[in-house]
């Protein structure tokens, strides 16, 4: 058969997407769909033939989430209200260590090496073991409650909050500051990747346009604003979607959708069952919310992103 | 006198020079500090349960013992190692993370090949779909995920419990961040230059000849990144493993449950012994993949950048 160059290029591309095709057909937009038609059903699973029955159940499911179950409209708001918290937080941190470590100095190699330490570490089944560690070999603010901390460290937050109100800080501010130092271990273990790509992007500013600012008079402090800031831009909104999407998978919430799909419970009629229906509707609404943050944030960051080319 | 001395040039000059040399001295404490700060964070979790792993129950009591323990013992790695089936399960999650992270190479190579350079319609808005993949979290569609697994095409066949639940979905191209993966391929090809390929099809050879025998020898840092960032995830991995294979033996599951299965074993009850052979269970977890990062340390670091993500 003949072909024209582009049917034949148009051919081969889709057999080289081939296998992704299927797999986004069957496995990602199929199950999405169903997972949207499971939250509005309650499901029966025939256990001898296998398959199962869905019962239409409206919008029950999600009444139910949304006004008769316990925690999860809390989770979901705390679970959102941590990601704009941490957010910035890890931004702001791995921007000022990567342009810390641009610099030249002694044991880079290895510094480098030590903040990407937690990329490899970073497992679910872990996690606690950490947290309990890290309570113990910093005694610190982020682990251990405060009679215990003071009479540990002699350190207490209290004081030093006091401190700051007394110079007249406004309490938003000195509770953010509290904040972040109680969230320190947990920003520097999720900006390993951030950390690297600002770095990568950093090293890909060319030198010269610092060299022109300065001989035409700007200082380190302009060159950081005018410069370093809209040449990463691109970056930054790169990191800010990995960053919500790497946090929101981490979240309690997701744990609550888990735990809700796949634990048995008494379904009534003496039978015990999955609420599969219920899992589903859960599961879905959060990422609705995750997926509602991460436009709102990317769009809004995309009207500031500068691009050099 | 003085003033004559405070305006003449020379003197300028040397004070500006050490006013900049005690700047650098103040801002290069600053940064040490903060630098040391930051590893010490990171590394005191490693440090406290290395030394927790090896400490007798009386070290632990004992208030006036940190970090160095009285007495050595292995006692604690020793049950680690029984109650997690340790080597069984470390060859198995080694072969697990090994096998699904080269399917990851070879599956998102190609499509990401296809990308970079095959023009078709719709192609961009084609890709824009690999960045919804990304996105999208895995939990919101895991019950059809589920439940399409346990009754494969509407039958009983079973398909958990098994690596073919996971290998279809990697070898589609939707498996464990095969978007990222995808992407990093595209990324790496759209900067490789066109010549090299249009004289092989000048050459004669086929599309897919070209991809295998041009394109994948000079796609090594690509696929050196993909191929570490696939097997660290895989080997670190809960999530798909504990829903696609509930009762699996790899590793990270056997940790999680390393706490419950030695308490129920050893009639042990305490808490505080209970830990001490979990931390050593953390420890023999993290060895393996800690020592290929430690071998490896500057593919992961380098590959990140060089791979295309940036720019």
């Amino acid at each position: 058969m003949k072909m024209t160059l582009r049917r034949r290029e148009m051919v081969l591309g889709i057999l080289f997407i081939s296998p992704w095709i299927i797999g986004v057909l069957i496995f990602f937009f199929l199950n999405l769909f169903q997972s949207a038609i499971f939250s509005f059903n309650n499901l029966h699973i025939d256990q001898t033939y296998g398959g199962y029955s869905l019962e239409w159940v409206g919008l029950s499911h999600f009444n139910f989430i949304l006004f008769e179950h316990g925690t999860y409209i809390r989770q979901l708001a705390e679970s959102v209200f941590q990601m704009l918290i941490n957010v910035p937080l890890i931004i702001f941190f791995s921007l000022f260590m990567a342009i810390l470590l641009n610099r030249a100095f002694l044991g880079r190699g290895l510094v480098r090496a030590i903040f990407f330490l937690p990329v490899v570490m970073a497992t679910s089944a872990i996690e606690g073991s950490l947290q309990l560690i890290m309570g113990m070999m910093m005694g610190g603010v982020s682990s251990v409650p405060d009679e215990v901390m003071r009479a540990q460290q002699g350190f207490d937050a209290q004081s030093i909050a006091m401190m700051l109100s007394q110079f007249g800080m406004p309490m938003l501010i000195i509770e953010y500051i509290i904040e972040m130092i109680a969230r320190l271990h947990d920003v520097i273990r999720a900006s390993g990747v951030q950390i690297l790509i600002f770095l990568a992007a950093l090293q890909a500013i060319p030198p010269s346009m610092y060299e022109v600012a300065q001989i035409e008079g700007a200082t380190g402090y302009e060159g950081f604003w005018k410069i370093t800031i809209p040449m990463v831009s691109p970056l930054i909104l790169t990191n800010v979607v990995y960053t919500i999407v790497d946090t929101f998978a981490q979240s309690e919430v997701v744990a609550t959708s888990r735990d809700m799909a796949f634990t048995t419970v008494y379904m009534g009629d003496g039978v015990h069952g999955i609420a599969f229906g219920q899992g589903s509707a859960m599961a879905l609404l959060s990422s609705l919310a995750a997926c509602v943050v991460l436009l709102v944030v990317g769009w809004v960051i995309s009207k500031y992103v500068f691009y050099y080319n | 006198m003085i003033r004559t001395l405070i305006s003449s040039p020379s003197f300028n000059n040397t004070v500006q020079k050490w006013v900049g040399k005690t700047k650098d001295f103040i801002l290069g404490i600053c940064m040490a500090i903060i630098i040391v700060g930051v590893c010490y964070i990171i590394l005191s979790p490693i440090f406290g349960i290395v030394s927790r792993a090896v400490m007798t129950p009386e070290d632990v009591i004992n208030p006036l013992i940190f970090l160095i323990p009285q007495n050595f013992t292995l006692a604690n790695i020793n049950y680690a190692i029984i109650y997690m089936t340790y080597w069984r399960s470390l060859a198995e999650t080694l072969l697990f993370a090994g096998a699904f992270s080269l399917l990851h190479v070879v599956i998102c190579s190609m499509v990401g090949y296809g990308f970079a350079r095959f023009k078709f319609p719709g192609s961009n808005a084609i890709f824009a779909i690999v960045i919804v993949t990304i996105v999208v979290p895995v939990h919101s569609y895991m019950v059809p995920l589920f439940l399409n697994f346990q009754f494969f095409l509407g039958t009983t066949i079973n398909l958990l419990d098994t690596w073919w639940a996971l290998g279809l979905l990697t070898a589609t191209g939707v498996g464990l961040r095969s978007g990222l993966y995808i992407y990093i391929f595209r990324q790496f090809f759209r900067g490789l230059p066109k010549e090299i390929e249009e004289a092989a099809f000048i050459d004669g050879a086929g599309a897919f000849y070209t991809y295998v025998k041009v394109m994948i020898p000079n796609a090594v840092p690509a696929i050196v990144t993909v191929l570490l960032f696939a097997f660290v995830w895989h080997y670190n991995d809960t999530f798909y493993t504990s829903l696609l294979m509930p009762n699996n033996r790899l590793l990270s599951n056997r940790l999680m449950g390393l706490g419950n299965n030695f308490s129920a074993g050893e009639f042990v009850f305490s808490p505080l012994l209970i830990q001490m052979v979990v931390f050593a269970g953390v420890l023999l977890a993290i060895i393996p993949i800690l020592s290929i990062y430690l071998f490896l340390q500057r593919y992961f670091v380098e590959g990140l950048e060089r791979s295309g993500i940036v720019g």
